[in-house]
């Protein structure tokens, strides 16, 4: 079992034949990822890595049945690709794109939720089901197989997360990147609860950073509805305030979001907290092995 | 990015936000032409930095004649002015703004931010104008009036409405008050700022408002759309070592420490910062060299760490995914022959090809590079080379 996606899972990619998305559509078809078709205006009717290309996302979607959209598209056409999606009755985009507008994101992710399309990112890593599916950029290969869910804001620190829990002897169920953004999609408190109710994840390791406040509504989430233990790592503890580091929303705002604040919050809902991330893996063995 | 009071007040005049007139000065015989071109009796001479707490710092001072504008603008420009927001090192001023006086009845606050929580921009609105808002916020936070917009109805008249009630005004003045707020909206969202503050907003004995200071930032996403405001942007006022790193596609910034810090990704650059702090050490920067580190990115990035003379060594992190870590390897090595690394280097490359990494590494036998096999023996190696123990 897994969250979100799996080997059935079908895959359109929106910016199918530009570099990026060329290059990382093909990771994940040699992953396993059904990818069944892409979007690129103008180059509808041709075929690119021997999947069909359409002018629209809901012609794509008539034509192959895709429910997930893997979005590549540049930043200034991610709102317009994330709405088109919406519109066409896709239930899942990952956008992996950086550098969006904020009010972009915001008028595209208020659209997304009214037509009751799930968003990950942007300018995440995207999201992996480990040996089935992969909707991303991550490396395939460190995502073994097992019972640990993963929530990260960072993808560098999702590789290291999984990597670690892997070298542990565990695996992981499916990991989420859901990027550092002012404004994301799915963020710990939707996810929390799919794990929670997926029988074959056993633990959850959320890994977050200074800025906002997913963290601490996490925080409560955590305290009230899940039973399954969470380790959990906020980076930034000794990032100075006010600095913006290198994330859009990773910057404290005179006192608030701070990492002190963010892990007293989540200690007190009886969360595993480390204070280093070269402690996850250790910690999430201790809490398995218990 | 931020501007300066002057370029915020010249976007506000454009959407009808009232500001006092006054012009920027870059020399003291401007600043007293600036005050003749205005006229009247009482000016006010504004140092120009991209910091809060100026007036306290001494930046803004009262000139009751042509004479006390010269006298204040040859004392205010090229002082080194210190706030709670320069940090002690200050900020040189290199321009003042000659503003006229304003008969000042009361002092508010009106600010416009993203509220990330709910994911709409939010007016916030006291009465503790003059004050640190966050100040307010923590001491009293029910002073501190707040309305969401959502952007899909833009502002209306009763967000306007909320505020001015919730800040007490008379009935007289309520009309002009939500003018001015759905103009100040109007400039946040036409402009994608990432937020705006006017600190304090002054009611004048008449009982019109107007914006006595002006401070604006911008989202750097949204600024290839606006050219107009990239224009603004003041070289002078950004951290010259963190400039160069952005040219080069780095994102850096400096600390205290005396660990040198390069990783790829924000978010491991983060950890690795907190490792180091975590097992005893003290990082010295925050460095994401992104995704596609090469020889060219890590020489530069050895080269902006070692400004810094506080540096003693320097702990390269890297999670290889799809790009390999034996070519970092070669990269690594490569840099080192670009830049006189004088300090020991940690390298920590995990992920993909890592053991064909450590291989290039050890072969390569250069004295300075030190190998180390996870992210907190990496940390702990640094850490003891930076503090010249054994390693």
């Amino acid at each position: 079992m897994s969250i979100l996606v799996n080997k059935d899972t079908k895959v359109i990619v929106q910016g199918f034949t530009g570099k990026e998305g060329s290059f990382h559509a093909e990771q994940c078809i040699t992953y396993g990822t059904k990818i069944v078709g892409g979007v690129t205006p103008n180059k509808g009717g041709t075929t690119h890595l021997d999947k069909p290309v359409f002018n629209t996302v809901s012609e794509a979607v008539n034509a192959t049945g895709a429910t997930v959209s893997m979005v590549f598209v540049p930043p200034s056409f991610v709102a317009d690709a994330v709405m088109e999606a919406a519109d066409a009755g896709i239930e899942l985009a990952v956008i992996i794109t950086e550098g969006a507008p904020v009010r972009d994101m915001q008028a595209a992710k208020a659209y997304a939720v009214k037509k009751g399309m799930k968003t990950i990112g942007p300018n995440c890593p995207g999201i992996i089901t480990a040996e089935e599916c992969k909707i991303g950029i991550m490396p395939g290969m460190i995502f073994k197989k097992g019972n640990v869910g993963l929530i990260s804001k960072s993808g560098t620190l999702t590789y290291e997360g999984a990597n670690q829990v892997c070298n542990e002897g565990f695996g992981i169920t499916t990991a989420v990147g859901i990027g550092g953004d002012p404004i994301i999609g799915l963020s710990y408190k939707q996810l929390l609860p799919m794990f929670e109710a997926d029988p074959e994840t056993e633990a959850i390791v959320m890994i977050g950073e200074i800025g906002g406040d997913l963290e601490i509504q996490a925080a409560a989430f955590i305290k009230e509805h899940i039973s399954k233990p969470v380790v959990a790592f906020i980076a930034g503890q000794t990032a100075p305030k006010g600095k913006r580091m290198g994330h859009a929303g990773a910057i404290v705002s005179g006192s608030a979001g701070t990492a002190a604040e963010k892990m007293a919050a989540l200690e007190a809902a009886g969360v595993h907290v480390v204070k280093s991330p070269a402690e996850i893996g250790k910690k999430v063995a201790e809490v398995l092995k218990k | 990015m931020n501007i300066h009071e002057y370029q915020a007040k010249e976007i506000f005049k454009r959407y009808g936000v009232p500001t006092p007139n006054g012009y920027v000065a870059f020399s003291v015989d401007e600043a007293v032409q600036n005050a003749q071109k205005l006229g009247g009796s009482i000016w006010v001479v504004k140092a120009q930095i991209h910091a809060g707490g100026r007036g306290l710092g001494g930046g803004v001072k009262l000139a009751r004649s042509l004479e006390e504008v010269k006298d204040l603008a040859t004392e205010i420009l090229g002082m080194t002015l210190v706030t709670h927001q320069t940090g002690p090192a200050g900020k040189l001023v290199q321009k003042v703004y000659i503003e006229e006086g304003v008969d000042i009845a009361d002092e508010l606050y009106l600010g416009v931010v993203l509220d990330r929580a709910k994911e709409m921009p939010i007016l916030m609105a006291s009465r503790e104008g003059g004050m640190e808002i966050e100040k307010v916020a923590a001491a009293t936070p029910e002073k501190i009036i707040k309305v969401a917009v959502d952007p899909f109805i833009g502002f209306q008249a009763f967000h306007g409405r909320e505020l001015a009630f919730g800040l007490g005004l008379a009935k007289e003045e309520i009309g002009n008050f939500i003018k001015f707020a759905a103009a100040l909206y109007k400039v946040y969202m036409e402009n994608d700022a990432e937020m705006i503050e006017i600190n304090p907003l002054v009611k004048t004995k008449s009982g019109n408002f107007v914006a006595l200071d002006g401070k604006m930032g911008f989202d750097d996403n949204a600024l290839y759309r606006h050219p107009e405001i990239e224009a603004m942007r003041d070289l002078s006022e950004e951290n010259a070592a963190e400039r160069e790193a952005a040219q080069y596609g780095l994102s850096y910034i400096k600390l205290d420490g005396n660990v040198g810090c390069m990783v790829n990704g924000a978010g491991l650059a983060m950890g690795t910062m907190d490792t180091i702090n975590y097992v005893g050490g003290s990082p010295a920067n925050f460095l994401d060299v992104g995704g596609g580190a090469n020889a060219q990115t890590v020489a530069k990035g050895f080269e902006i760490i070692l400004q810094d003379k506080n540096v003693k060594s320097i702990f390269v992190n890297i999670f290889g995914g799809i790009v390999r870590c034996d070519r970092i390897a070669n990269g690594i090595l490569e840099a080192t022959k670009l830049v006189d690394v004088h300090v020991p280097v940690v390298v920590r490359l995990d992920g993909t090809n890592a053991k064909e990494a450590a291989e290039i590494l050890r072969n390569a036998n250069i004295k300075n590079i030190i190998t180390a096999t996870d992210l907190g023996d990496g940390a702990k190696k640094a850490v003891a080379a930076a503090n010249g123990g054994t390693l």
